[in-house]
């Protein structure tokens, strides 16, 4: 399947990163960087979203910093951030080993499984505002989550012609548990006997602190619900001019302005269901738009 | 004789899917077999989280040929039946064909020569229908394939009389078929390498040396025992939970159940947090002191691997994750306390309960107006502890530990209640008013919780039915047979003598009011935004009742009724709660006869009365004097009934009262004395509610009619005055007694 990694256990999370990426890499899998856009989640970034959809194999794997808005905390809790990092593979259409080459990057990071528990719990997973559902697990560390596992069954609505696996690494919990930290702040981010050793809390806290209260607190709602229709508008248009990727850039952007409002409270709950519903109508729409392309190529 | 085995390995399958799965694997193998006209000893069924299993005993290595006959059309019938014929039974042509006179004309009938041989080249296919007929509740594709199973399949075992079965399962797309074979893994971290098995004994041996115990219930019993072990060792007890261990068994293949430590920091938090923190996220088991009976600051959980370290470094996982999710479970509590409950029932509003039902803020106004009407007929429950329990008791869906573990509603609100120091009633109401929840749930008996949770479940109940959520076959996804079953619970358990049909219209003019406004809100906002593509859909409930503000706001107010349409709705809810209680009956032991004999008796909304009736014909039909009435009843009846098939005017000529001038025979004058006694006891013990009074005056006709069945001739030929008066006789033995229950629905 692959050669042994040279590389050592990771010991702080860019090593994190990196031992990730390489293994994932020895896997076949392309190494990707992360969309240049806010997103709430890794699964939103084209190389899972559109490339899930249509015929053609594809194995790929990255970083993406994702923002969730409402879990914002201003730095105060341990455990919960509003702009953090997810890893994301994909491997189209999900070779028959997956479950043994996700164990693989687990011991790959340092996990022995002869000594640790580790399970695969129910968990199936869905997004209302990409109207894409997998089944799938939760996988547990000694009953800690530590990845997701899903095989992808529809996106935007469609029927996938080859199923994905996609595994979800959530950065910071896996290095919490890694490291044995108490504080997402106190995570070394680089190597402890590095030159300039410095934590997670160093890179991150005052980003938590200042993006927490703008989420909450200074978000220009007007201009966020201007900037949703507007988004909403450009992506029907470039949909009717078939440019599906740009046209999912604008679905991106809406479903931030959406995640934005949320938090600042201006969105009722009959209205929420509303706004999420618009969002998916446009993450369909681009899906769709993707698939012919792709379809037509195929032909 | 000899035996199948068969095994479907996967990745995981979920816990809750398993024991249903094998059970499904069982039937429809064992259906197959059945039809294939393979008989068999015995079947049983196994699941791990990795594999469905099947052993099939007993069965016959070869099948003999067996002809089959099948009749055809008539002689004569026309091409397209014939056509049919020929295409069902694989005949070219109708050469190949009989005729057989049946005696009802001349057939086609078709001999068909099932070939026996081997078994083995049956099974295959009987394995493959079986697969793909297997109904899991979720499934999905993998890879590039089109065919679904609940999780990726991986390979089967199929062996038959010790061989592997020539067969396969073809995943599709460009994935490798899995062909039958004799191989399997063991479990997935501790084994290694693939284990070759020969028959159903010796595969489960090497799978257990290969750290798998095939059968679930070994592991749960292994569970159960090694826990309470361990908890021994540490002198204190372990609290069984049945539906977690059952759930643990099928997360497991090897379980190990390990003792760990609760931070004693946390210890303070109420015992429902600490057990549902630790058993819904991580699935521990709690303990609990011998001596005080308290939570002891101990869980147990079962890990899949039995670890060179002993599972120090496990345990150290786990009681790293159970402190963190404590620590988020304490800073609720500490939180939610810092609010008082008046303060959260206050934000009710904001929150939906239905879309087509409005706020929770309207729903708690419903269950306090209808709390106030129901507060009537229980005369226990203070007027304004009932205002306050009612206007609470949702209150703790809006506090963090509710939204975090949904499960501990009520229960919250109790504590939150306690410490805002409200009094103990209205506190234990808001946390009891959920209840009965299940059979086995305690019932409240305190007034107030009484009246709150019956406000609750009726509301719930005709709310849902009147935007037109009812229940249908296995769908209810709002639970109202549960909610019938409570409100029946709450009414025969605490004797409440309530008039339902009253009740109930409250109750719905109350939803309808709100369903309107919600309905009005709906449509304003889908103008809005226009987002909802496709108009409002209006509920059948709604068409019917046109919905007015003002006309339900003077029905509320008493001033003007229900018009007949909306009865029947009401009408309906009754007939759905009888049902349930005539389910429920059934289920206890009570004659499904006598069941709906009383019911038969339409118009009760009366369940303490309702029982009572059953109760009294039951006790009274378990005598010998009881059966013979019946049977002198059905006598009566049988004889009239006939009578009346043969004249159809008869029915209303021997309605009316007997001709007293008309009995000739001393019987004939003893059953109508009889009958004229019982009737008038009969009238008053019912209108007292004493039907057990009732039941001893209908025997006392017991004597007189069977006096009258052997010496008196009903059918007169050539005294028709006569005949008629008997009869009238006979058919008001029937009416006195049917006043009670329709006994013609009882079975001898």
């Amino acid at each position: 399947m692959s050669e042994p990694s040279a590389r050592l256990k990771p010991t702080c999370f860019q090593e994190l990163i990196l031992t990730l990426q390489d293994y994932w890499a020895r896997q076949g899998c392309l190494i990707l960087q992360p969309f240049d856009m806010e997103m709430g989640a890794g699964t939103f970034h084209t190389a899972t979203t559109l490339r899930a959809l249509g015929p053609k194999a594809w194995y790929a794997a990255y970083v993406q910093p994702s923002r969730r808005p409402t879990d914002g905390r201003y730095g105060d809790n341990p455990m919960r951030l509003q702009h953090y990092y997810q890893f994301q593979a994909i491997l189209k259409p999900s070779p028959p080993d997956i479950l043994e080459r996700y164990l693989g990057s687990l011991e790959a990071i340092g996990i022995d499984t002869a000594v640790h528990d580790i399970r695969f719990v129910e968990d199936d997973w869905e997004s209302p505002t990409l109207g894409a559902w997998g089944l799938g697990w939760e996988v547990w560390c000694d009953g800690s989550e530590i990845s997701q596992f899903t095989y992808f069954q529809q996106v935007g609505g469609i029927d996938v012609d080859l199923v994905s696996g996609e595994i979800t690494y959530g950065l910071e919990r896996l290095a919490m548990y890694l490291f044995d930290k108490k504080s997402i702040y106190d995570l070394p981010f680089n190597r402890t006997d590095s030159e300039v050793p410095l934590t997670y809390g160093d890179v991150f806290l005052q980003n938590e602190r200042e993006q927490s209260a703008y989420n909450f607190e200074h978000a220009d709602t007007d201009m966020l619900f201007r900037h949703f229709a507007d988004a909403e508008k450009e992506c029907g248009r470039l949909i009717e001019r078939k440019l599906p990727l740009p046209a999912y850039e604008q679905c991106i952007k809406a479903s931030h302005c959406f995640n934005l409002l949320d938090a600042r409270g201006v969105i009722s709950v009959t209205e929420r269901q509303s706004y999420i519903l618009r969002v998916r109508d446009l993450a369909k729409a681009c899906c769709e738009a993707w698939l012919a392309t792709q379809k037509k190529e195929a032909a | 004789m000899a035996e199948l085995l068969l095994e479907l390995l996967s990745e995981e399958i979920p816990a809750r899917m398993q024991a249903r799965a094998a059970d499904d694997l069982k039937r429809l193998v064992s259906d197959g077999l059945k039809a294939s006209g393979l008989d068999f000893k015995d079947a049983r069924a196994f699941a791990t989280p990795r594999r469905l299993a099947l052993v099939v005993d007993g069965l016959p290595t070869a099948r003999a040929d067996v002809s089959e006959e099948r009749r055809g059309p008539r002689v004569g019938a026309p091409e397209q039946a014939v056509q049919g014929f020929l295409k069902a039974t694989g005949l070219a042509s109708l050469d190949q064909a009989e005729k057989r006179d049946t005696g009802k004309g001349e057939f086609w009938f078709a001999v068909l020569a099932k070939k026996g041989g081997p078994t083995a080249e049956a099974l295959p296919g009987i394995i493959d229908t079986a697969m793909k007929a297997l109904p899991w509740p979720k499934s999905m594709k993998w890879g590039s394939g089109t065919m679904t199973w609940v999780r990726p399949l991986q390979s089967i075992v199929a062996l038959f009389d010790g061989k592997v079965l020539a067969g396969e399962v073809a995943p599709g797309g460009e994935m490798a078929p899995i062909r039958f074979g004799d191989t399997t893994r063991g479990h997935r971290f501790l084994s290694e390498g693939a284990i070759k098995v020969s028959g159903f004994e010796d595969y489960v041996t090497r799978l257990r040396d290969a750290f798998v115990i095939l059968d679930p219930a070994e592991r749960d019993g292994l569970i159960r025992d090694e826990a309470a072990k361990l908890c021994a060792s540490d002198n204190i007890g372990l609290i069984h939970d049945v539906t977690l261990r059952t759930e643990v068994a099928g997360l497991v293949e090897w379980p190990v159940p390990l003792l760990g430590t609760i931070d004693p920091a946390f210890m303070d938090l109420p015992r429902e947090v600490l057990i549902v923190s630790m058993r819904t996220h991580q699935r521990y088991f709690a303990t609990h002191s011998f001596e005080t009976g308290e939570l002891a600051n101990r869980f147990v959980v079962v890990a899949n691997i039995a670890a060179p370290d002993d599972g120090r470094a496990i345990v150290d996982g786990n009681e790293r994750v159970l402190r963190a999710r404590l620590a988020d479970a304490k800073f609720f509590w500490d939180q939610d306390r810092k609010t008082t409950l008046e303060a959260r029932a206050s934000t009710l509003g904001t929150i939906i309960f239905h879309a087509r039902l409005g706020t929770q803020a309207q729903r708690v106004d419903r269950i306090v107006a209808l709390s106030q009407r129901l507060s009537n007929y229980l005369p226990g429950a203070d007027s304004s502890l009932l205002v306050q329990a009612g206007r609470l008791c949702k209150a703790d869906l809006v506090s963090d530990m509710v939204g975090e573990f949904p499960e501990l509603q009520g229960a919250m609100g109790r504590y939150y209640a306690l410490h805002d120091g409200l009094p103990e009633s209205v506190a234990n109401a808001i946390a009891d008013h959920y209840s009965p929840v299940g059979p086995s749930d305690q019932c409240p008996t305190a007034p107030i919780s009484v009246v709150i949770a019956l406000a609750d479940k009726l509301d719930t109940l005709v709310s849902f039915w009147s935007i037109g959520e009812k229940p249908t076959g296995s769908r209810d996804p709002f639970a109202l047979r549960r909610s019938a079953l409570g409100v029946i619970r709450l009414i025969i358990e605490n004797g409440l003598r309530i008039p339902l049909r009253g009740i109930l219209a409250n109750a719905m003019v109350f939803s309808l009011i709100h369903a309107n406004i919600a309905e009005q809100e709906r449509v304003k906002s889908s103008a809005e935004h226009d987002v909802y593509k496709k108009p409002a859909v209006a509920p059948v409930a709604f068409a019917q009742l046109g919905l007015d503000a003002e006309r339900l706001g003077r029905i509320a107010r008493g001033q003007e009724k229900l018009r007949s349409d909306e009865e029947s709705t009401v009408a309906e809810l009754i007939g759905f709660l009888t049902d349930r209680l005539k389910v429920q009956m059934r289920e206890k032991g009570v004659r499904h006869d006598i069941v709906d004999a009383v019911f038969a008796r339409s118009g009760e909304d009366d369940l303490v009365r309702l029982l009572a009736r059953v109760n009294a014909v039951q006790r009274f039909l378990g005598d010998d004097a009881g059966k013979n009435l019946l049977a002198a009843y059905g006598r009566a009846a049988n004889i009239v009934r006939a009578e009346e098939r043969k004249d159809s005017s008869l029915r209303a000529r021997i309605s009316g009262a007997v001709d007293a001038t008309l009995l000739e025979q001393r019987e004939e004058k003893a059953v109508a004395m009889a009958l004229y006694a019982a009737e008038a006891s009969v009238r008053t013990a019912l209108e007292n509610e004493d039907f057990a009074s009732a039941m001893t005056a209908v025997a006392e006709l017991r004597t007189p009619i069977d006096f009258f069945f052997e010496k008196v001739t009903v059918n007169v030929a050539d005294k028709p005055d006569l005949r008629l008066n008997r009869l009238k006789l006979l058919n008001q033995i029937r009416t006195t007694m049917d006043s009670v229950a329709d006994f013609s629905r009882i079975e001898g």
